[in-house]
């Protein structure tokens, strides 16, 4: 072999081993969460790299031991209900921003844009009075609403670059047939955005998903919790024995269906990220 | 026919406004109201238990808020862990994102690999690497005790010398993904003529890196870190699964959340959550500035 050979041999050695410590990185975290979770007793206090007898007591332990379940069924409604009211909210705010022209448009979008930078606790005591106010102090409906600071600039934003790119000639065709702009908006442009609500609603449900600042502060009792609250604040017997079990058990639970998601969709999720920053 | 025209674009611009008013007052509600409200309780002595018999108490709480060693620790943590882990995010996702411009087999695998991270809750991470972290069990302290780089145990998340750097590779681990990608759609966007010619001329890659690559990718670098660093000023999850309120790690979000929440202190916590507000405010008036400069450069 010529020297040129091998040190491009070398190379491209080096360059494998840097794309399996990258992969090893940032999927070695969450398989320890999982090699954890199967380990039951005295097991999950050795390290071993495979669980030998894998078994499901931590699995069981945690819906018995709190109001997981229920705890699973929040958090899907509260995203659920905040990703449902953001992407309507969003499709006409989008289809104003991004296909009218008047004054203010500009200022508008700086202004959404603005919102998005907030940071949560900025409102966080004004928010508190505003929800005891209504009643709705340990209640999920103040998560539903609260979280639209931070679902509703996002979703207008990536909507409006979406729709700014639809073809202008579908919505002249529409409008010389007499068209209103509701019309409009839920005939001709909806189905056309179907792409785009997948991907923003993705990001927002991840978004709402994950949200601990607002659960932690709004609700009050274990069964009002929503999942990162409630793997959170998971105690044992005594507050230096956490049962680490358990929570591993509960972590793998609600990151599974996360992982499958972005798997899915990455394609997508990748595009809806970027829009959102890059494009801005 | 232009007074039919015009009639229709008044039209339109009516409905416009009509589309965007649900958005609007939403958004003053969830955003405006609150805010205004935290600024407002922020000149006065209000309580928690009972907001209403709040007295004007005028900057009191400001230049109490200066005084606090506990504050100024807090904006130290947060500034250390903001510039650190987005410093160590940038070179790393930076490294991430050429890796993945390059074609090899198995590149939209490890493509999908690194957004786990980015996906899973940032309380599952926080705990995930509390126990990764564990002095006596912990897989960490395993591992570089069988490597013989320590040689005893770490209490990395109980010493006050290793907690926040513990906390920083916490969210080193979870956000590089964020940045790789953003730059990686950045690299994708290069004109790739320019890399043509020098690969043509023989110019070492490095080279390449530095002169061509690195000032080209300067304007998705700027909005990542700036994106990031807003992001850091008001981090609170990691810091509060991992470490509590202790005073070692607390942030400018923990902090203001113990004096608003578990001390009940309504005033003196919106005063603190009124300063960060202006801190991120300030930083994005310089970031939209800085935007807007480069964009008509």
């Amino acid at each position: 072999m010529t020297p040129r050979r091998i040190k491009r041999l070398i190379g491209r050695g080096a360059f494998y081993l840097l794309l399996l410590v990258i992969g090893l990185y940032t999927v070695f975290p969450f398989y320890w969460a999982v090699v954890s979770s199967l380990k039951s007793g005295s097991a999950l206090f050795q390290v071993e790299f495979w669980p030998a007898h894998p078994a499901w007591d931590n699995y069981v332990a945690v819906f018995r031991e709190q109001p997981f379940g229920r705890n699973i069924l929040n958090s899907l409604f509260v995203a659920v209900s905040t990703v449902a009211l953001s992407l309507s909210l969003a499709l006409a705010a989008a289809y104003a921003l991004g296909r009218v022209r008047f004054r203010g448009r500009g200022l508008l979008l700086a202004v959404i844009l603005g919102v998005s930078m907030f940071p949560q606790i900025a409102v966080l005591s004004g928010m508190f009075e505003l929800i005891s106010g209504l009643g709705l102090y340990n209640n999920l409906l103040a998560l539903s609403f609260s979280y639209l600071i931070f679902t509703l600039p996002f979703t207008v934003w990536v909507l409006t670059t979406f729709m700014r790119e639809l073809p202008q000639e579908l919505e002249e065709a529409a409008i010389v047939d007499g068209a209103t702009p509701f019309t409009i908006v839920t005939r001709v442009f909806m189905p056309l955005m179907g792409p785009a609500l997948v991907t923003t609603g993705l990001l927002a449900f991840i978004a709402a998903w994950n949200e601990f600042l607002f659960a932690l502060t709004f609700t009050l009792t274990s069964d009002m919790r929503t999942v990162p609250v409630a793997i959170a604040l998971i105690s044992g017997a005594s507050a230096y024995e956490l049962p680490w079990g358990n929570i591993m058990a509960a972590s793998v639970i609600v990151t599974v269906p996360l992982i499958a998601l972005v798997l899915v969709f990455q394609r997508r999720i990748v595009t809806g990220l970027t829009a959102g920053a890059i494009k801005g | 026919m232009s007074t039919h025209a015009s009639r229709l674009t008044r039209q339109r611009v009516r409905s416009a406004w009509l589309f965007l008013a649900p958005v609007l007052v939403v958004l003053a509600l969830v955003a405006g109201w609150p805010l205004l409200k935290t600024i407002g309780y922020g000149f006065t002595d209000a309580s928690l238990i009972d907001p209403a018999s709040a007295k004007f108490i005028g900057l009191d709480n400001f230049s109490y808020l200066l005084l606090d060693s506990h504050w100024w620790a807090a904006v130290w943590n947060t500034t250390v862990f903001a510039v650190v882990s987005v410093a160590l995010e940038t070179v790393l996702g930076l490294v991430i994102a050429l890796a993945l411009n390059a074609q090899f087999p198995g590149r939209g695998g490890l493509r999908a690999a690194i957004l786990i991270p980015w996906a899973i809750p940032t309380v599952v991470s926080a705990q995930m690497w509390s126990w990764m972290f564990n002095d006596v069990f912990g897989v960490i302290n395993h591992m570089l005790l069988a490597l013989h780089l320590i040689s005893h145990p770490i209490a990395w998340l109980a010493s006050p010398d290793t907690a926040l750097l513990s906390i920083i590779l916490v969210d080193v681990w979870k956000t590089t993904p964020f940045m790789a990608l953003l730059l990686l759609a950045g690299l994708q966007m290069l004109p790739q003529e320019c890399f043509e010619s020098a690969r043509v001329d023989g110019v070492h890659p490095l080279k390449v890196f530095f002169r061509i690559t690195l000032p080209l990718l300067k304007p998705a670098l700027t909005v990542a870190i700036i994106f990031r660093l807003l992001d850091a000023l008001r981090m609170f999850d990691l810091v509060y699964v991992m470490s509590g309120n202790s005073r070692d790690t607390m942030s400018m979000s923990v902090y203001a959340r113990q004096q608003l929440i578990d001390f009940g202190d309504l005033g003196f916590g919106s005063a603190a959550a009124t300063m960060i507000f202006a801190i991120i405010a300030l930083f994005t008036a310089v970031y939209l500035t800085v935007a807007r400069v480069g964009r008509e450069r």
